[in-house]
C-alpha cells in the first residue's frame, strides 16, 4: 500500500527525527521555554497545507475548514515567534556583572 | 511559479528551521536562531502562496490578518509568568490547524471526485486524531493553568474504563473512516470522540504534572503536522513536524526523569491513589517544631551569611516575586555575598519556567544553575532560601521509600548550614504530601505572600 512519495516522505521523516534528536538534546535547560514556544511556531508550519486548502476551491467545506485553520496557524507562527524572540532578548542581556 | 522553485523554497525554509533550532543552544545565539526559522516559515509561505494551485486569495489573507493580529496582540500582552498557559493555547491552536487541514483534504476530495490513495487515508486520521486531542488536551491544560478551573487532578470512579472505552470507540471509527473516506458520519464522530479525548485525558493530570502535558502536547503538534505533510505529500511539512516532534519527546522525557516517573504513569495518574496514604502525612506532622521567623529575625542571619542560594518554584511565578527576587539578589551582592540560584527542571508549571522568569527580571543567567551541578553545593551554603517551591527541596524523596515522591531527584537544600522556607502556611504542596524540611532542626519558616517577604527582607539587610 505504501506508493514511491509516501517511503520518500518516510524517509525524510526518520532523517529529520534524527536531526531532531541531535540538535535538541544540545538546547540546556536555560533555555527550554523558548525551545518550546519556537518549535511551536514551526509546527504552525501546517499553514502551507491551510494555504492550500482555502484557496484550491475545492468547494465550501474545504474554503471554510481552510479559513478556520489559516487563522488558527497564524496565530500559532506569528505569536510564537514573536513571544520567543520577547523571551530570548531577556536572555541576550549582560551575561554577569561581577 | 514552477513547482521546482516551489520545492526548493520549501528546502530553504527546512534548512533555515534546522539551522535556527540549532542555534538555540545558546543564549548568545538563540535570538538569530528564532529569526532564521522566522524567515524560513516566511519563505514557505510566499512559496505556497505562489502555487498554481492556489486560485482565490481572499479567504487567505482575511486569515492571515485575523491570525497575525491576533497572535500579535498575545505575543506582546502577555505576561511572563502566564507563559505555560500562551505555550498551551499555542500548541492547542497548531494541532488542530493541522486536524483542520486533513479534514478539508477529506471535504475537498468529496467534492471534486478524487479518490484518496495509499498512505493518505492513514496520514488524514493520525492527523485529526492527534490534532484534535491537542486541541482539546490543551485547552484544559490551559484552563488549569489560568485558573479557569481548579488545577487539582480530577478523577472519579472508573475513569480508566471510560477512558478505555473511549480510545477503543476512537479506533473503530478510525477503522471505519480508513475502509471508506466518503462515511462523513464516521469522520464527524472520529472527531467528537478525539476531542472528548482530549479532555478526558488531561483532567486527571494534577497542576504539578503540567511540565510533562505541555512538552507532550508540544510533541502532538509537531506530529500531526507532520502526518498533515504525508497528506498532502509536502516535504516540508514532514521535516518541520518531526523536529517539533523529536523536540517535545525529548522535553517529555527530561520531564519524566526529573521526576522520576514514567509518561504512562504521569498520564494514567498513580498519584490519586498515592494522596490516599495521607496517614503517613499525619505522622509527620509530630517529626518536630516548626520554628518561624520574622524577614526582621531572617535578615541577620542572611547579612552574616558568605553564600545564599535561592531556590524558586511556582510559588515565584504566583506571587509575581521575580523582580522582588532581583532586588533581594542585588542588594546581597551588594554585601559582597555569592548568589546563586538553583533550577530544579520541573520548577514551575512547564521546562524552563523559572529561568525565563529571572531573566525577566534581569538576573544574570550565568547564576542559574542546574541541579546536577548545584547540589553539591549546598554543604558549603550559608543560607538556602526556598521560595515557592515544595516538592522539589522535599527531603522524602530521598529518604523515605514510603513516600509517593521517592526517588525523584531533588535539590538537597536541607543540607545547607540554614534553610529559609518562605511559604503561605503549613497547608501541604500541590500533591498534597507533607515535607519534613519545614521540621528540621535547621529549617525557619517565614509565613506570608513570597513578594512582601521578599521585600522587607531585601529592606531589612540595607538597614542592617
Amino acid at each position: 500500500m505504501l506508493e514511491a512519495p509516501a517511503i520518500a516522505a518516510l524517509t525524510i521523516l526518520v532523517l529529520a527525527l534524527f536531526v531532531g534528536v541531535e540538535i535538541i538534546t544540545k538546547v540546556p535547560p536555560l533555555l527550554h521555554t523558548p525551545l518550546m514556544s519556537g518549535s511551536n511556531a514551526i509546527s504552525g508550519i501546517t499553514i502551507v497545507g491551510a494555504i492550500l486548502a482555502a484557496g484550491s476551491e475545492h468547494g465550501t467545506m474545504s474554503t471554510v475548514l481552510g479559513f478556520i485553520a489559516i487563522v488558527m496557524a497564524t496565530v500559532n507562527v506569528v505569536g510564537g515567534f514573536l513571544v520567543t524572540n520577547r523571551m530570548l532578548s531577556m536572555f541576550k542581556k549582560k551575561p554577569s556583572k561581577s | 511559479m514552477s513547482p521546482v522553485v516551489i520545492q526548493s523554497a520549501y528546502l530553504v525554509a527546512a534548512i533555515l528551521f534546522i539551522l535556527g533550532l540549532r542555534n538555540l543552544s545558546s543564549a548568545k545565539t538563540a535570538v538569530t536562531g528564532n529569526r532564521q526559522a522566522a524567515v524560513g516559515m516566511l519563505v514557505a509561505i510566499v512559496a505556497t502562496l505562489v502555487d498554481a494551485s492556489v486560485l482565490s486569495y481572499g479567504v487567505i489573507l482575511a486569515g492571515i490578518v485575523v491570525g497575525a493580529l491576533a497572535g500579535s496582540v498575545l505575543a506582546l500582552r502577555i505576561e511572563m509568568t502566564a507563559m505555560p498557559q500562551m505555550v498551551a493555547l499555542l500548541n492547542g491552536f497548531g494541532g488542530a490547524a493541522s486536524a483542520l487541514v486533513a479534514s478539508a483534504e477529506i471535504f475537498g476530495a468529496g467534492h471534486t471526485g478524487a479518490t484518496l490513495e495509499g498512505v493518505v487515508p492513514f496520514a488524514i486520521v493520525i492527523s485529526v486524531l492527534i490534532g484534535s486531542i491537542t486541541l482539546t488536551g490543551s485547552l484544559v491544560a490551559f484552563a488549569k493553568l489560568q485558573e479557569l478551573i481548579g488545577g487539582a487532578a480530577i478523577k472519579y470512579s472508573g475513569q480508566q474504563f471510560v477512558n478505555g472505552i473511549l480510545g477503543l470507540g476512537m479506533l473503530s471509527l478510525a477503522a471505519l473512516v480508513l475502509m471508506n473516506t466518503g462515511n462523513v458520519n464516521a469522520f464527524y464522530g472520529l472527531v467528537a470522540i478525539s476531542l472528548v479525548l482530549g479532555v478526558a485525558l488531561v483532567i486527571p493530570i494534577g497542576g504539578a504534572d503540567m511540565p510533562v502535558v505541555i512538552s507532550l502536547l508540544n510533541s502532538f503538534s509537531g506530529i500531526a503536522a507532520c502526518a498533515t505533510g504525508f497528506v498532502l505529500d509536502n516535504s516540508t511539512l514532514v521535516v518541520s513536524g518531526s523536529l517539533v516532534g523529536a523536540s517535545g519527546l525529548i522535553l517529555t522525557q527530561i520531564m519524566c526523569v526529573a521526576m522520576n516517573r514514567s509518561i504512562g504513569n504521569v498520564i494514567f495518574g498513580a498519584f490519586g491513589a498515592a494522596v490516599q496514604t495521607g496517614a503517613a502525612s499525619g505522622e509527620v506532622q509530630d517529626q518536630g517544631n516548626v520554628i518561624s521567623y520574622t524577614a526582621e529575625d531572617a535578615a541577620v542571619i542572611f547579612s552574616n551569611a558568605q553564600s545564599v542560594i535561592v531556590v524558586p518554584g511556582y510559588g515565584m511565578a504566583v506571587a509575581q516575586a521575580q523582580h522582588a527576587v532581583r532586588d533581594l539578589t542585588d542588594t546581597l551582592t551588594e554585601q559582597g555575598i555569592d548568589v546563586k540560584f538553583a533550577i530544579h527542571p520541573v520548577a514551575g508549571r512547564m521546562p524552563g519556567h523559572m529561568n525565563v522568569l529571572l531573566a525577566e527580571a534581569d538576573v544574570p543567567y550565568d547564576k542559574l544553575i542546574e541541579m546536577d551541578e548545584i547540589n553539591p553545593l549546598f554543604p558549603e551554603t550559608d543560607v538556602a532560601l526556598v521560595l515557592g517551591a515544595n516538592d522539589v527541596v522535599n527531603p522524602s524523596a530521598r529518604d523515605d521509600k514510603g513516600s509517593p515522591i521517592y526517588g525523584m531527584p531533588i535539590l538537597n537544600v536541607d543540607s545547607a548550614k540554614h534553610v529559609f522556607v518562605i511559604k503561605r502556611s503549613m497547608n501541604p504542596g500541590f500533591a498534597g504530601i507533607q515535607n519534613p524540611l519545614f521540621f528540621k532542626d535547621n529549617t525557619m519558616m517565614i509565613f506570608g505572600d513570597a513578594k512582601k517577604v521578599v521585600m522587607s527582607l531585601a529592606e531589612a539587610v540595607r538597614k542592617y
